[in-house]
């Protein structure tokens, strides 16, 4: 029998905390980095670090419920015929058939179509199921281009050009072959259960230059129709910003590193990239820079969770958000409802990040048709939408209470940080003072 | 038979006309390609389409039905996700022709230059002269086939695509080998030279190349090969 010990004289390192060490016995014992879901874990500056100045005696507010506070937002104005209109600034992100089941994909278009927003796909093509439950979809143009046609292409009412994504910049994919079932591996023209790499970079083009032509390229077979995103990941966002606008997009996407993936390296996903925070202030600089600002649209993603991330965000000046992780969590995923099959994984209702492995109780990253058909996409539908409502409804009321008309009103003069660092990656001045790290004078 | 002059009309003009169901069974001539990018993009249906001239970027891409002609050189990405149809260069192809291609055929008379049939993912090509370094990377499924020579890393982390070269592959890439030229292969190899309109060719001095199949799955004991 062990001896018992005081807990109380033990001294955890803060260099090698317990999940350090457990990890350098992991690393010893199987000779492979960790590859895993989620997004990043660690601590960074966040929209949360931020804070809104409401109306007082120099501002009036607006009456919840009653004083309109509108929300919806024009994409893609610039080159397209037939921009997107959508009644919510918040959208879904791209991710794949085959990271997802197809009743996942199916869900999300449910839901984003109840609310009047769009859903994207993802690596692997469009499926008919989404596609069919998705009023407006953006159709992913990614490296691997698995499923790509023209066909596809045509049906879709957006096109997204994948450069790169917040959770792993300068990164390809990989779909590891327990989920490659017989209808992904069809799809993607490859052998079933095969490890399924995604490449890193475009395979017929390289640089901003090419890009141009690319984006023409695309513009050519849907006849100027449709608008044209750049995605890039949060890296060296002013630049890339600016050369995506240079290249043609009509709206660009930023994805900063809280974003998530369905299977990325540890290492990659919290050591590459910079926060949506900084990325979103880098973005709006760069448009205002070559007086494109507001005509070509900007939206940022990256862990956003709540109407106060949405409203700080277009506070900053984006246009519109994107959601991947957080509705994911809206349709069952890390749900409590499952904490005996999470405990069966070595994992708990909260912690679980293992989409890579397909195992996923709740039904969502997996293609096991038998968990897969956990997920009544119906109700997994409502669930989004419900979700989308309710961050609809925190960005109005966070609006409304600076006295704005419309969300997109909000500006960063609204805004306070609560931290220095925050203070100087978003440009607005530390709370109670006119003090902005790296700006020389306010007034 | 339509003739587009692109010197003085635009090449939306000609991929508008490309997209609509007014040209099929059509014979379109394009004059004066100068060089320009996305020339017949996107056609739709089964027509004939003769370019003389040189072409930019991405000519052919994502062609579906049609059979195109190129009389002339072609720049980079040439039939890019071609789906169905044929596409001919009289000349030689820049970077990544057929990249991510999914079906049809393919024939570069003259030489493919670097990346030819990236990521192809069912497309028949034929090349009758050389080919460039890192060509059929990642080839997914389909065929290449070579008259001439190979650069560097010939195949590299193939999976399903069959190559058939008659040269030398100055290297092969990763997981990429040598395999058996058996009679099924001779045949198919026979197959694609028909449909190419490739006559005078032995097929005995061809070889065939095609994946190992070691690293479909990750294994840290083939860390050495990435």
């Amino acid at each position: 029998m062990s001896k018992k010990i005081d807990q109380s004289w033990l001294n955890e390192s803060a260099t090698f905390t317990r999940p350090v060490i457990r990890e350098i016995q992991r690393a010893a014992s199987e000779g492979i980095y960790d590859i895993r879901g989620f997004g990043a874990k660690r601590s960074i500056p966040t929209f949360d670090d931020l804070l809104f100045l409401g109306a007082s005696v120099s501002r009036y507010p607006l009456e919840g419920y009653r004083e309109k506070c509108d929300t919806r937002v024009t994409l893609g104005t610039r080159f397209a015929k037939k921009p997107i209109e959508i009644s919510t600034p918040i959208t879904i992100a791209g991710m794949s058939f085959g990271a997802l089941s197809a009743q996942a994909k199916e869900a999300l278009g449910r839901g984003a179509t109840e609310v009047g927003t769009s859903t994207t796909t993802g690596d692997g093509g469009m499926t008919p199921e989404e596609r069919q439950h998705s009023k407006i979809l953006v159709y992913q143009y990614l490296p691997s281009r698995y499923g790509m046609n023209p066909d596809d292409l045509r049906k879709a009412d957006a096109i997204e050009v994948v450069v790169g994504q917040g959770a792993k910049p300068g990164g390809g994919g990989m779909l590891l072959g327990q989920k490659i079932s017989e209808r992904v591996a069809q799809m993607r023209d490859l052998p079933q259960g095969i490890d399924q790499r995604s490449a890193c970079r475009h395979p017929d083009w390289t640089g901003p230059d090419d890009l141009e032509i690319k984006i023409q390229e695309l513009r050519e077979i849907t006849d100027w129709q449709v608008p044209i995103y750049v995605k890039v990941g949060a890296t060296r966002t002013f630049f890339d910003v600016q050369l995506a606008v240079k290249a043609g997009a009509d709206v660009v996407v930023v994805d900063g590193m809280q974003g998530g993936t369905a299977a990325t390296q540890e290492v990659f996903i919290e050591h590459v990239g910079i926060p949506t925070l900084p990325a979103t202030r880098l973005a709006v600089e760069a448009l205002k820079g070559i007086d494109m600002h507001r005509k070509v649209q900007l939206i940022v993603s990256g862990g956003i969770r709540t109407g106060a991330d949405v409203a700080k965000a277009l506070a900053m000046g984006a246009d519109a958000v994107s959601i991947g992780t957080a509705a994911l969590i809206a349709m069952g995923d890390n749900s409590p409802e499952f904490e005996n099959e999470y405990n069966e994984l070595g994992t708990s209702a909260g912690y679980y990040d293992d989409y890579q492995d397909g195992k996923d109780p709740s039904g969502i990253s997996t293609q096991d048709p038998e968990l897969g058909r956990r997920l009544d996409p119906e109700l997994a539908g409502r669930r989004v939408a419900n979700y989308l409502r309710c961050l609809t409804l925190e960005t109005q009321t966070l609006a409304r209470a600076a006295g704005k008309t419309d969300v997109h009103n909000l500006e960063p003069e609204d805004m306070v940080a609560l931290t220095i660092e925050a203070s100087a990656m978003a440009k607005v001045p530390l709370a109670g003072t006119d003090w902005i790290p790296g700006v020389t004078h306010k007034f | 038979m339509n003739t587009f002059d692109l010197a003085n009309e635009s090449v939306r003009q000609l991929n508008q006309t490309l997209h609509s169901n007014q040209c099929k069974d059509a014979e379109i001539a394009v004059i004066n390609p100068g060089g320009k990018h996305s020339i017949a993009v996107g056609a739709m249906v089964n027509c004939q389409v003769n370019i003389d001239g040189h072409v930019g970027y991405y000519c052919a891409g994502m062609n579906q039905q049609a059979d195109i002609v190129i009389n002339g050189n072609a720049g980079p990405g040439l039939a890019e996700n071609m789906m169905s149809g044929t596409v001919r260069v009289k000349g030689n192809a820049s970077q990544y022709c057929a990249a991510t291609a999914h079906g049809g055929l393919l024939v570069v008379e003259g030489d493919a230059a670097a990346r030819c049939g990236i990521s192809m993912k069912g497309i028949d090509i034929v090349v009758q002269g050389s080919i460039g370094h890192m060509s059929a990377f990642m080839a997914q499924t389909g065929r290449l086939v070579v008259f001439g020579d190979a650069g560097d890393a010939l195949g590299d982390s193939i999976y399903e695509a069959r190559i058939y070269l008659q040269g030398q592959p100055k290297s092969l890439g990763s997981d990429c080998i040598e395999k058996p030229m058996n009679d099924e292969h001779k045949q198919e190899l026979g197959e694609l030279l028909a449909r190419a309109n490739s006559t005078g060719v032995d097929i005995s001095n061809f070889r065939r190349y095609g994946s190992a199949r070691e690293l479909y799955n990750f294994k840290v004991d083939n860390l050495s090969a990435y």
